[in-house]
């Protein structure tokens, strides 16, 4: 057992030939069944909260109630209901302005900033760069009351314009996210395309962001998911004007208007999660990769 | 902008043309770059950061003009308002142990998926898509399950023969199920952590085998130091993410007290007996149902102090890795 402990070649093959004895076999099978089964287990407890909404969601009224985990008849129609309870596709449509609207404008402001920090050659460039990431890292809470203040004397409090109008001029966490992108395509392409007549501009936009697409999609990605979940800055600038909410706000407040009927809640979190979960599937690539940008390539 | 930049490349590198011109070209085209990104920077960053500052010292209804109270507001958040302490109470809980915890179990869970051979796009791919779902929407499906009558976690604990909790409507335990709340949505560390994991070279941990060392020599003296800048950046990720903890909270909090209108009234924020009122949560209440905005940017600047400490800890770990890169 002693040898079979030291000589085991835990998960990885050894290079050098392994002293193999009978127990080795089988103790290899056995770990593979324990990592197996603790990584199914990890991926059925991740999934089984989302399973649990869905199941409630087709559920009768009176089965929502009860303490049942199954569906005994599918009323798939619970999700038309919930149209007829709040104007929910009101609230779509300004969700989609508001993640739409912002991530179009954070692509035309981000992408020239991250290039320039990214590409570009000037002094007092590392500095700009710490105070994007410190942007980054400041809470929204901070900055509140005086940008609230702003709004109102510029009387767009209870539209979306507040949400949306920064995002075209700066996003801190897009630029820096486009920037760790751009720092992987190589130089000598765009110096390339610079010696064949290209100017700075020009290099950008037939070299650089074509070769940046993945980088780009990601950034979107990230800026279209973060305005659809948010929930602060509605909260603050459209929070007294139901007809601007977006579907954040509203499901918020769905519970206080309908208190019982937790099927057609977890109907309207369905279709809430729906969209991200979606867009999750078609790109999961992009969204790995842009993950581990943020993390690892500091 | 695109005018000055055609114009100035159009002019073709002349060999006589003078250091100054094109350091001067050069500035340029940095400045059409970086133009909007300045602006924004000053408006929404800037401006604000400084004004916040100014109005703390002031007392501020936005209607009347700002009227200046020295350090009132600072003294006033540390002697004569016990919900503002209640407040740093309960973020300071959720920065020991929800950072604590979501580190911890996202290292863990990526320590098993990197250790699959099989399905590991698939365990990855559910393990990280709760992350991915509106805090809202989150909130409201712990809710559902943490229901303390029908919700499946107890009926689960039922079956067990364990008598389930009330959850979100027992201060004890709000805070607690918010953290496992939390722990579901962490598939974004777990990912990045999953990355670094992979990222260690396999021929050090086959050096060390041959060296007789265990498990958990191996994960303290080869694992834990190559990953350590990355579990840096997740520790002080998880740190602000707490500090700022605020949709989840108030969301829980009016669900369960069964009567919100989230927008609407103050009464259920923090429910239940104020274990789910954050900093942010308290800040926002008197900010903006309150009206109370000296105050609320008093609280703001003291949040942005402890917010500040934290991300210059990321930032100089950053300029470190971008040492290394660039070394």
């Amino acid at each position: 057992m002693t040898t079979a402990t030291a000589t085991r070649p835990a998960h990885r093959r050894g290079r050098r030939p392994v002293k193999r004895n009978p127990n080795g076999s089988w103790q290899k099978t056995l770990y593979w069944v324990a990592t197996h089964s603790i990584g199914l287990a990890l991926a059925l407890a991740f999934s089984l909260p989302i399973l649990f909404v869905f199941l409630t969601a087709v559920m009768s009224d009176s089965q929502a109630l009860s303490s049942s985990l199954w569906p005994e008849s599918w009323h798939f129609e619970n999700f038309f209901r919930v149209f007829d309870k709040v104007p929910l596709l009101q609230y779509t449509v300004n969700s989609l302005m508001y993640s739409l609207l912002a991530t179009a404008g954070m692509l035309i402001s981000a992408i020239p900033a991250a290039y320039a920090l990214a590409r570009l050659k000037w002094k007092g460039r590392n500095t700009v760069f710490l105070l994007v990431v410190a942007a980054m890292m400041l809470p929204p809470q901070v900055v509140a009351v005086p940008l609230y203040d702003m709004w109102v004397k510029a009387g767009l409090t209870g539209t979306l314009w507040p949400l949306i109008v920064p995002y075209f001029l700066f996003d801190a966490f897009s630029v820096f996210l486009l920037r760790q992108f751009f720092l992987t395509i190589p130089q000598d392409y765009i110096d390339a395309a610079k010696i064949d007549g290209c100017n700075e501009f020009t290099a950008v936009w037939r070299v650089l962001i074509p070769m940046s697409r993945p980088g780009i999609a990601a950034t979107g990605l990230f800026c279209f998911l973060y305005t659809w979940n948010d929930f602060f800055g509605p909260l603050i600038y459209t929070g007294e004007n139901k007809d601007n909410w977006p579907l954040s706000l509203s499901l918020a407040s769905f519970r206080g208007q309908h208190a019982v009927e937790w099927n057609l809640m977890m109907a309207a979190t369905a279709m809430i999660m729906v969209p991200a979960i979606v867009l999750f599937l078609f790109a999961q690539k992009s969204f790995v990769r842009g993950i581990t940008f943020t993390g690892v390539k500091g | 902008m695109t005018a000055t930049l055609e114009r100035a490349s159009a002019a073709r590198p002349a060999p006589n043309q003078g250091r100054a011109a094109r350091r001067r070209r050069n500035f340029l085209t940095v400045l059409g770059f970086m133009s909007p990104a300045i602006i924004g920077f000053a408006v929404f960053f800037g401006y604000p950061l400084i004004a916040t500052i100014y109005f703390s010292f002031t007392s501020y209804d936005l209607i009347n003009a700002p009227e200046w109270l020295g350090f009132g507001n600072y003294i006033r958040m540390f002697t004569s308002e016990p919900l503002v302490l209640t407040a740093m109470y309960n973020t300071a809980w959720l920065v020991v142990v929800l950072t604590t915890c979501r580190v911890l179990f996202a290292l863990g869970v990526a320590m098993v998926i990197s250790r699959l051979k099989s399905g590991v796009g698939l365990v990855r791919t559910l393990c990280y898509l709760p992350s991915l779902a509106p805090p809202v929407a989150a909130t409201i499906t712990f809710a559902f399950l943490f229901n303390p009558e029908f919700g499946p976690v107890n009926k689960f604990l039922r079956f067990l023969g364990i008598d389930g909790g009330l959850w979100f409507s027992d201060p004890d335990m709000a805070k607690p199920a918010l953290t496992i709340l939390a722990l579901w949505g962490s598939g974004e560390l777990m990912i990045i952590l999953l990355a670094a994991l992979l990222d260690v070279p396999q021929e050090q941990y086959e050096a060390a085998e041959i060296d007789g060392a265990g498990p958990v020599r191996k994960f303290l003296h080869i694992t834990l130091p190559t990953i350590a800048p990355v579990l840096m950046f997740s520790i002080v990720n998880s740190v602000i993410f707490a500090l700022q903890f605020f949709t989840q909270a108030v969301v829980a909090g009016s669900v369960a007290s069964g009567s919100a209108e989230v927008a609407g009234n103050a009464k259920d924020i923090g429910f239940p007996q104020n274990s789910t009122l954050t900093f942010p949560v308290w800040l926002y209440v008197q900010g903006f149902r309150y009206f109370n905005m000296g105050y609320a940017a008093a609280m703001a600047v003291l949040l942005f102090i402890v917010s500040f400490i934290f991300t210059a800890l990321l930032v100089r770990q950053m300029r470190r890795a971008s040492h290394v890169e660039e070394g």
